[in-house]
């Protein structure tokens, strides 16, 4: 699309005929975007490039508890504490490996259902009925909770004898043999599934039904006189059509689940083996030997891990629309 | 996360900032306020705020320095002291569990208690000596000085008692899991022992007592010795109380903090605890009489395995140190010497069932109780101080967090045999050698 817009500066200046502007306006008049932008640069280098250098500067660090208070005096490392989290026959790189593999789980069925709910909502809230309104808002509730009070409450309804959940399941409809655990052991990690599409899918929903409006209607009308099913035109014309809000939705959810700490942390303090989600599991590891330089390693190896997965994600989008 | 790990370096460029331009900490340029963590003592975090509220109010009167309290709960304490150190943005005082002191020694960051700084806080002599043993590493000043006595001691329910028949505490292991049993009815939803099985510090606590029991050592040299057959049989001996005698519920696994099983005893739902000795105010929050409970030693094996050693507690309690980077040092140790003066630690110490850490403070007949007197044998004849080097910290975490695993596996249903623990041991023993 920017192709075929001219910047409006470059239009100005190639007007035949036009006198030639005084030089130091047209450098001022250039050099604007970027003083517009420096505060932004500004405050970009000291929150997020800077301390990212640091970070990474102290993963090669022997960071420990004799050195936090002045970690300039920390010895050098080298790649020391890299060659300690991805040894994975060792402790500490066979849990990384193990936390990155249930982060990877919980992030697909995260983004996966609460796409699919996502969807499914806004595709049924597309026309207009009787209490659309009220029921487009109820829906957005879980997404305006403060995540401490409903990661609490939820907290509360999954424990194990005065839960919500286990009086549901196991006393009402008789589904579980006796009351099973949900924040410790293995189910921990269908709780955290579970509150985690709680938590997005209102989000999913947001983001559809504002892609839903852009489609024409005319295209609805047009492939419903050719016979098109509901089926149809949702596979024909819905999907085709929110595929640049798609691509940028699925990013946006998977960033947020794949780094979301305080769903895990709040819910079970110290998670268990199986919901062992990877921001956690680095906050824990830094802090249960002392040693940041180590949290810090594994820090870098993540920053890397989504680097890569947001620069390939976003490439091939692109190479897709250049030769679609 | 790569969030998490850029707010703390932001956080120490920031402190590094601004103790250059500052006086590196240690000075006294703002001599009217003080900011004070406090450990969470009572029943709760609001409770706290209560109690501490209005004495904080009239050291404000005594010396024109008003405090800005926080009170921080358990799970957070050690991590919100640790960024404070790494970030140099911290409170002025700080309260420590007492076992971490030679931890936080290590670090460098809180003033020590030297023998001038120490007179400021009415002197060595003002402390009962075996409550100086846990304030820092062997040869070195103190680095903190305790503020509250605690022991570990049997809490059971007389009521529970009488009604199966047993006729007293129990004075052997093996008597408390037998009384256990007889006291056990899942039917009743009532069991003979209640733990807190997601407190990483208490399975830390009962792994170094048990593990004693049996012999073990923690550290030979600084080395970690976490998974030794000695530690093995110690932690199985917690463990089994669930795994294996069944006189535990199982939905213990999942209590994190004392309000549960305190709640759980109070209302005969569990006949015994092993606890600290601030569990006697705990107890009556909840609406238990203090004729209601008996709190005796918890008992040791009978005959003791060879080299086990007679440890029915460790030597538990709270310290009170002063951040370095404080910018009002003598305001600080004015507030030390305040909460350890003797008015105070009678106060204090009376409402949270802790014992006080100076001698004249047992005149008053609030600690003249029976069960007192037994937490104060305890500390005298069958308590062992936590080992006080720097990696000390390390081991709680560690060991803390491998019993709590194995406790929720047990709750599971799993098999916690011996195997199963010495490999958990001795992953986190590599961890310990890998990463510190």
């Amino acid at each position: 699309m920017s192709r075929t817009i001219e910047a409006p500066g470059d239009a100005r200046t190639s007007v035949p005929g036009a006198p030639p502007r005084p030089r130091g306006r047209r450098i001022g008049r250039k050099a604007l975007p970027y003083v517009l932008l420096l505060p932004a640069l500004v405050a970009e280098l000291a929150i997020h490039v800077i301390p990212m250098l640091v970070g990474a500067w102290m993963s090669l660090l022997h960071l420990t508890q004799f050195f936090i208070r002045n970690w300039t005096a920390a010895p050098y490392g080298g790649l020391t504490n890299y060659r300690v989290a991805l040894d994975w026959n060792g402790p500490v790189g066979k849990d990384l490996v193990h936390s990155f593999l249930v982060t990877v789980a919980v992030t697909a069925l995260v983004v996966g259902g609460s796409w699919l709910f996502g969807i499914a909502a806004a595709v049924l809230l597309e026309r207009p009925f009787r209490g659309r309104g009220a029921l487009r808002t109820f829906f957005l509730i879980p997404y305006a909770l403060p995540i401490f009070t409903a990661v609490i409450t939820w907290r509360f309804m999954f424990q194990r004898d005065s839960g919500l959940v286990n009086a549901v399941l196991s006393d009402e409809l008789h589904l579980t043999h006796g009351h099973p655990f949900w924040l410790i052991g293995d189910n921990g990690f269908v709780a955290l599934v579970v509150i985690g599409i709680w938590r997005m899918w209102p989000f999913a929903f947001l983001t559809l039904t504002a892609g839903l409006q852009g489609i024409p209607a005319d295209l609805y009308e047009a492939a419903a006189i050719d016979g098109a099913g509901t089926l149809r035109r949702l596979w024909s014309v819905t999907l085709p059509l929110l595929r640049p809000v798609n691509s940028v939705l699925l990013l946006v959810l998977f960033l947020w689940t794949f780094n979301d700490f305080n769903t895990a942390y709040i819910l079970f303090d110290q998670p268990p083996a199986a919901a062992d989600v990877i921001s956690i599991h680095i906050y824990n590891a830094s802090f249960i030997t002392w040693n940041f330089g180590l949290g810090s390693a594994m820090s870098v190896l993540l920053l890397v891990f989504l680097l890569v997965v947001t620069l390939g994600y976003l490439g091939t989008g692109r190479l897709r629309r250049r030769y679609a | 996360m790569a969030r998490g790990i850029a707010a703390l370096a932001a956080s120490v460029m920031l402190a590094a900032g601004l103790a250059a331009c500052g006086s590196g900490g240690g000075g006294n340029s703002s001599p009217t306020t003080l900011t004070y963590w406090a450990s969470n003592q009572g029943r709760s975090i609001q409770q706290d705020q209560q109690v501490l509220t209005p004495e904080l109010k009239k050291f404000e009167a005594k010396t024109g320095i008003k405090v800005k309290l926080e009170v921080i709960g358990w799970p957070d304490l050690l991590n919100r002291i640790l960024a404070a150190t790494s970030s140099g943005q911290g409170p002025d005082v700080v309260n420590v569990g007492n076992t971490w002191s030679a931890s936080l020694q290590a670090t460098g960051a809180f003033q020590q208690f030297d023998d001038a700084t120490i007179a400021k806080v009415g002197g060595k002599a003002r402390f009962i000596p075996s409550t100086l043993t846990s304030t820092g590493a062997a040869g070195k000043a103190p680095g903190f000085v305790p503020i509250y006595g605690l022991a570990y001691g049997l809490f059971y329910n007389k009521k529970l008692f009488s009604q199966a028949g047993i006729a007293g505490p129990p004075k052997t292991w093996q008597e408390l899991v037998t009384d256990a049993r007889k006291l056990t009815d899942p039917a009743k939803k009532q069991y003979g022992v209640g733990i807190e099985g997601a407190s990483y510090t208490e399975g830390a606590h009962f792994a170094f007592m048990f593990g004693a029991q049996q012999g073990a050592r923690l550290f030979q040299g600084g080395q970690p010795g976490f998974d030794s057959p000695q530690m093995v049989a110690g932690v199985k001996q917690y463990l089994d109380l669930l795994a294996t005698d069944k006189v535990v519920n199982p939905s213990d696994a999942e209590y994190v903090n004392d309000s549960d099983v305190l709640k759980d005893f109070a209302t005969g739902k569990a006949g015994m605890l092993m606890i600290q000795s601030n569990a006697t105010a705990g107890l009556q929050e909840n609406g238990m009489k203090p004729a209601d409970f008996g709190v005796t030693p918890i008992p040791l094996p009978e005959p003791l395995p060879p080299g086990g050693r007679r440890v029915a507690s460790h030597v538990a309690g709270i310290n009170i140190g002063v951040f370095k980077n404080t910018r009002n040092k003598d305001g600080a140790l004015k507030l030390i010497d305040f909460l350890t003066g003797p008015d105070e630690q009678k106060i204090l110490n009376g409402v949270y069932g802790s014992l006080p850490v100076v001698q004249s403070a047992y005149a008053d007949p609030k600690f003249q109780t029976p069960a007192i007197s037994v937490f104060k044998q305890v500390l005298a004849s069958e308590a062992e101080t936590m080992p006080m080097i720097p990696q000390e910290a390390q081991f709680e975490t560690l060991v803390g967090n491998t019993v709590k695993q194995l406790i929720a596996d047990a709750a599971a249903g799993r098999p916690t045999d011996d195997q199963t623990i010495k490999s958990r041991l001795s992953e986190a023993n590599k961890k310990m050698q890998q990463g510190g």
